[in-house]
């Protein structure tokens, strides 16, 4: 395999509405951040690649349009992905390990408050037996959560601290959308969204946008002292239907997870996509990481949520931490789907 | 370009207006359990799938690669979602090549579908309202303007669009998976069917078709088949804007870049001569004579004498969608696989009755968006 790495990472702020700009408007600043941070233009891009939705903009090709963000002029060699941008980025490492060009700019945007985000998710479903009945992600959630407390022993309370601490992480992180101190104890004392979940174990509704640049070998040390390596990624899925598969676990993740080389180093940080508290600690289990391991230092998706955008956002804050110098293995996972559905895991590493 | 690889399995679903004896599963497996069967291979010796699709709105589903995983047998392997518009079929399989060309993978399943018939392709394809002002219906009024002033700059004869009809209807009538069967269409009854959107009349448009494509895409460690692969010679895609002012819509750069980049990777400096079929993305008529000049098969403005002169005929010298081609079948996210695969299939002899003989280069084309996202590949018969 051709060594690439994560050279830059960019991200909009997080908001629950962004009145005043469309997806491009969000993209453009966040885009010319990640290739003004390189000292270069899109024209040093070999190849771009995009993870959208349509259902979130509520328009067929809203990708075509976010392409105006980049400039596709003189023509450009792109792809898009249907996907969280972390897809987009797997397609482009994919692409980079052909050998024919050295960089690739990934982006993602997501406007969920275009419409009503629970209507538009419940839309993943099975479209002939599931999605009539219109299931929120919320209340798919809250099945995955009573199952995974009811097998482990643990508590609400453990959820909320989860909650808890990605709120204290997110005070450092001027992306988040939700941070703040906050007592367990005193978020128990809310009352349920859908049991068991309450407010807090879910994520903000978010608009945002992200973007990466993947830079191959010599060139990635051209532009970047201490690129983020990526000493492996994958991603698997599961079965679709809830009532085949045992919610509790995520064996994709773990799939990924060994596929990739999580195990075998001491991992400093992760930045894991959960958006439901007990996501987090259904995540770590299957990827095996122990408690001297830092997780979600940005917050995660408790603390900000850009349906599309996310995924691609924890390999950014992950890689972002591996060139600070802040970690030297760093471990980003990425999800879709309801109930953990899908899963792409990504090691991060300095060089030696 | 990377390690070889090799098509070794294909398959495609009867196409049909409206295919409501099965669901959107039955659908994809249709297509995907035929390439399987042609590679001689089974569900398990597949290490990923990508699949591809035009807009969700199609459907009315959001990402459905999560509810299709189960039946593509996609549970506990990788599975990505292409969307790049119409050229979506293509870009598709193009992606799906590049993990074996990487060396991620040794077998890889790709598929692309399309049942339109679960919405109304027509609005499903409409800009948003009222963010957009709603100018166009569809991609005929869309296109419609480009074939006008195609028609301007090369003052091709008015009934140009009328002969690749008929054309790509009587081929079709070859492929037993073609939606349209038209085996009496004739010059006149085109030339009389309805204007839709001057100078598309109804029998110069694609159907609206429920269909499926799939391949088997393998490393050359794994191309061993019962029927000999195709071998992939050179992949490219490209894209431009939507609209800039001086952009050239009727014959974009984007187009011709793409098609100078496969031809480059595959050695090829005539195409005209050294390819021996082409199935390209026609999904109103005129395009055949558009894209003939974006693809540098005539010089410009020259593009129209091919289909007049009978070249892009089945037995021309340069024949054109000897399959029918999109104007007989039109699963929009399937179509540019389609595209790509009966290319394929021709330079395997695989393509029956409309299998042009001694097929030993074949040119797989599809576009999308404004006429602005291009995909293309060069398959070949022999290892390249």
């Amino acid at each position: 395999m051709r060594d690439v790495a994560v050279v830059a990472f960019a991200q909009a702020p997080s908001v629950r509405r962004d009145n005043e700009r469309n997806e491009v408007e969000i993209l453009m600043p966040v885009v010319k951040e990640v290739l003004d941070s390189l000292g270069i233009t899109k024209d040093d891009i070999g190849f771009t690649c995009s993870g959208t939705s349509d259902f979130l903009a509520g328009q067929p090709f809203s990708f075509v349009s976010a392409l105006d963000a980049v400039g596709a002029w003189p023509p450009i060699v792109e792809s898009h992905v249907e996907m969280d941008g972390a897809w987009a980025m797997h397609e482009a490492w994919v692409r980079l390990q052909h050998g024919d060009v050295d960089t690739a700019l990934v982006y993602a945007v997501g406007k969920s408050s275009m419409g009503d985000l629970l209507d538009v998710l419940s839309l993943q479903l099975d479209p002939y037996c599931v999605a009539p009945l219109w299931p929120d992600p919320v209340s798919l959630a809250a099945l995955q959560a009573r199952a995974y407390l009811e097998r482990t022993g643990r508590t609400e309370r453990d959820l909320a601290e989860v909650a808890a601490r990605n709120r204290v992480n997110a005070k450092a992180n001027p992306a988040a959308q939700v941070s703040g101190d906050f007592d367990p104890a005193e978020l128990l004392s809310e009352p349920y969204l859908v049991s068991p979940l309450r407010k807090h174990d879910c994520p903000p509704i978010s608009d945002g946008a992200s973007a990466v640049v993947l830079a191959a070998g010599d060139r990635a040390k051209e532009l970047r002292g201490r690129p983020a390596w990526i000493r492996g990624i994958d991603h698997r899925i599961e079965a679709h239907s809830l009532g085949s598969r045992d919610l509790t676990r995520s064996p994709s993740t773990t799939l990924a997870g060994e596929k990739a080389g999580v195990n075998g180093k001491a991992v400093d940080i992760a930045e894991l996509h959960a958006p439901f508290t007990h996501q987090e600690l259904i995540l770590r289990a299957a990827l095996g990481l122990g408690d001297n391991v830092t997780i979600n230092p940005s917050g995660g998706a408790l603390a900000a949520n850009p349906v599309m955008v996310a995924g691609l956002t924890r390999i950014g804050e992950a890689a972002q931490r591996v060139i600070s110098g802040e970690a030297g293995r760093a471990v980003a996972h990425a999800t879709s789907g309801p109930c953990l559905q899908q899963n792409l895991v990504c090691v991060l590493e300095a060089a030696d | 370009m990377a390690n070889p690889c090799a098509v070794i399995g294909i398959g495609q679903t009867k196409h049909d207006t409206k295919r409501d004896d099965c669901s959107q599963i039955d659908l994809v497996r249709e297509a995907a359990q035929r390439a399987l069967d042609d590679a001689d291979l089974t569900w398990r010796d597949i290490d990923a799938v990508v699949i591809g699709k035009a807009p969700d709105t199609f459907e009315g589903v959001m990402m459905p690669e999560l509810y299709l995983a189960d039946a593509l047998g996609a549970v506990g392997k990788p599975m990505l979602r292409v969307h790049t518009a119409g050229s979506v079929g293509g870009s598709t399989a193009l992606v799906a090549a590049s993990l074996v060309q990487a060396g991620i993978h040794d077998r890889v399943l790709t598929v692309a579908y399309e049942k339109q018939s679960e919405s109304d392709a027509m609005w499903a394809l409409a800009m948003r309202i009222p963010f957009s002002p709603p100018l166009v219906a569809g991609a005929g009024g869309y296109f419609a303007p480009h074939i006008r002033e195609y028609i301007r700059r090369s003052g091709a004869p008015e009934d140009i669009g009328i002969k690749v009809a008929v054309k790509d209807r009587l081929n079709g009538v070859k492929n037993p998976y073609a939606h349209l069967h038209l085996p009496d269409i004739t010059y006149e009854e085109v030339r009389d069917s309805l204007m839709l959107w001057a100078p598309i009349r109804y029998l110069e448009t694609c159907p609206s078709s429920d269909g499926a494509c799939a391949m088997v895409l393998a490393a050359e460690s794994a191309a061993k088949t019962p029927t000999p692969p195709a071998w992939v010679h050179a992949t490219a895609m490209r894209t431009e804007p939507t609209m800039f002012a001086g952009r050239d819509e009727v014959n974009p750069v984007a187009g011709q870049e793409c098609a100078k980049d496969v031809y480059r990777q595959a050695g090829i400096t005539d195409p005209r001569k050294e390819i021996d079929a082409a199935e390209i993305y026609v999904p109103f008529s005129w395009f055949e004579a558009m894209w003939m000049e974006n693809l540098h098969f005539a010089p410009e403005g020259d593009g129209w004498k091919m289909t007049d002169t009978g070249a892009t005929a089945i037995d021309g010298d340069m024949p054109i969608n000897a399959s029918g081609g999109v104007m007989c079948s039109n699963p929009i996210g399937a179509s540019g696989m389609l595209r790509f695969a009966e290319a394929a299939m021709q330079v395997r002899n695989q393509a029956g009755e409309h299998q042009i003989d001694g097929a030993r280069l074949a040119l797989g084309h599809a576009y999308g968006g404004g006429s602005q996202y291009f995909a293309m590949w060069i398959v070949g018969a022999e290892k390249p």
